[in-house]
């Protein structure tokens, strides 16, 4: 599915810019419009929509957002937000934790994955939030395994590890009234499933990948 | 009224001067340029980095006099906003501060300028030392956090008083009421800034010449006595020159600029303490192409408050 940027979106893109002052810098790699999925650390609202706004606009077109289901159709203003303006890919959270047995976990999980593929199609993008929920911006919880199982269907999808520095600050979770600090987002280089890489292994580089990222140290 | 600044033949002498200054040092800077050495490429590549950076300030700031007084408070709030951003930026907070932070940006910060707007001179002057004061702390602490709570409380007033009223104090100038000297004010400002930048300038200038002997190399590893005596002597000697476009005499007017240029001294070592403090050389640095708005109004902001108490104590009845 290719789709228009909603002209909301691109106003709140605008916003996020602006009260963020963010810096960005292509550390790793360039902006390219092949398929990626972007990768990075979780710890405000205000990640999905500046690591998007520092795409250029024909890659942004393209480029849609992993996010919790249970969360984004609580409300019908979210609703919105997610499914209209920004085109979100809505999963359910916890899913695979909550099945009964394992043959059901694993049909659940596989399904997540399926969903998942079918929305990077054939030139769409990612932004995915690996830890899963929005953390303090201390520290980087540990991943959750979709990203791994993603990186396996779809080996020719680059991964490229962001780091969103100082979001925590400005909107932190629970906070509505953003302080507008500066902040920064450095895109790293690609990384991709090394043979015979098991899952935790895989897991924990990618997050040593975003990690690393990290350019001034947080409060 | 717009644009009324036009009609004031001693302001336009005034920008003038500055226009020629900048005019002079672009040629200085070409000149230098075409005789650059490896040995002194990165000094001149910064100074003429520096002067196109001044041509932007100076169309900026002349702008904003010429529209006129709103134009020199959005100005002036405009970069106090930035200023309080990179120092908040810096400076630890934790997540208990949040709201008290919001308040600050986005009501103190603001309200101080619509004070001087609508001249409310008495709540101008205590609505920063008086009432924020007593709200930053109240606020920090009913958000309940106590870590270091004395440590945050004293950061976020010391960030408004520094990038907020400090600063207020020069749009502030158009405020005060001197007989004979009235719809001038203008005049005031540009003078305060023109003898502060230069003075900064300068002792850039006078450092990079002949400075030897470091005076607090702890705190600032380029301020030299040279630097100190050469550029505070040579920007004192401009603002005496100055004299006929203010309300001074041409004594008070070196007594003036003197205590500009001290207090301009004194702002730009605090806020280098501050910065060694925090583990960084510029205010702009650690968040590059941001600028750094506090490194080039720090002198400012502690001579702005004293400049404007000087005058009205001397010379508004």
């Amino acid at each position: 599915m290719t789709t228009g940027i909603h002209p909301v979106a691109s106003l709140l893109a605008a916003v996020a810019r602006g009260i963020t002052g963010v810096q960005v810098q292509w550390a790793g790699c360039e902006p390219s419009e092949r398929q990626r999925i972007y990768f990075a650390n979780h710890s405000s609202h205000l990640d999905f929509v500046v690591l998007w706004s520092a795409l250029p606009s024909e890659i942004r077109a393209k480029t849609r957002p992993i996010a919790a289901k249970d969360y984004w159709e609580n409300t019908a203003l979210r609703l919105y937000l997610a499914q209209n303006v920004f085109h979100a890919v809505l999963l359910e959270r916890g899913a695979v934790a909550k099945a009964q047995h394992p043959e059901e976990a694993h049909f659940v999980g596989r399904h997540l994955i399926d969903q998942m593929v079918e929305a990077l199609g054939t030139q769409n993008s990612l932004i995915f939030f690996p830890e899963g929920t929005r953390g303090t911006g201390e520290k980087l919880a540990p991943f959750r395994s979709g990203i791994y199982h993603l990186a396996l269907r779809r080996p020719d999808v680059q991964l490229v590890p962001a780091y969103l520095e100082n979001l925590n600050r400005i909107l932190p979770k629970g906070e509505f009234l953003p302080v507008p600090m500066l902040s920064l987002l450095t895109f790293g280089k690609p990384i991709q499933v090394e043979p015979d890489e098991d899952k935790d292994a895989f897991l924990e580089r990618a997050r040593e990948a975003v990690a690393s990222l990290r350019r001034i140290g947080n409060a | 009224m717009m644009f009324q600044a036009l009609h004031d033949a001693k302001l336009v002498w005034l920008c003038s001067g500055v226009l020629f200054l900048l005019v002079v040092s672009t040629l200085i800077g070409h000149l230098l340029k075409s005789r650059r050495t490896d040995a002194n490429r990165s000094t001149i590549d910064n100074l003429n980095a520096r002067i196109r950076a001044w041509w932007k300030m100076a169309a900026i700031f002349a702008l904003a006099v010429l529209i006129g007084k709103v134009g020199a408070l959005i100005l002036f709030a405009l970069i106090s906003f930035l200023a309080m951003r990179e120092y908040m930026t810096l400076v630890p907070t934790r997540r208990g501060d949040h709201l008290t932070l919001f308040w600050s940006f986005f009501v103190i910060m603001p309200l101080q300028y619509y004070l001087i707007g609508i001249q409310w001179y008495g709540f101008f002057a205590i609505m920063i030392p008086v009432l924020a004061f007593v709200f930053v702390p109240t606020s920090i602490a009913i958000a309940g956090d106590t870590e270091h709570f004395l440590e945050r409380a004293a950061k976020i007033q010391f960030g408004i008083m520094v990038c907020a009223y400090c600063l207020s104090h020069a749009p502030a100038l158009l405020l005060l009421r001197i007989p004979g000297f009235e719809g001038h004010n203008a005049r005031l400002l540009l003078y305060l800034v023109i003898v502060d930048q230069m003075s900064d300038v300068l002792q850039y200038v006078w450092g990079k010449l002949i400075g030897k002997h470091k005076i607090a190399w702890r705190v600032s590893p380029n301020k030299t006595w040279e630097g100190f005596v050469g550029g505070v002597a040579s920007a004192t000697a401009l603002g005496t020159a100055l004299w006929w476009a203010t309300p001074f005499t041409p004594l008070q007017s070196a007594g003036m600029s003197f205590t500009i240029c001290l207090l301009g001294f004194a702002g730009g070592l605090v806020m280098s303490a501050i910065k060694r403090d925090i583990g960084i050389k510029d205010f702009g640095v650690v968040i590059e192409g941001h600028g750094g708005i506090l490194d080039r109004i720090d002198s400012l902001c502690f001579a702005a408050p004293i400049f404007f108490h000087l005058i009205r104590y001397y010379f508004v009845p």
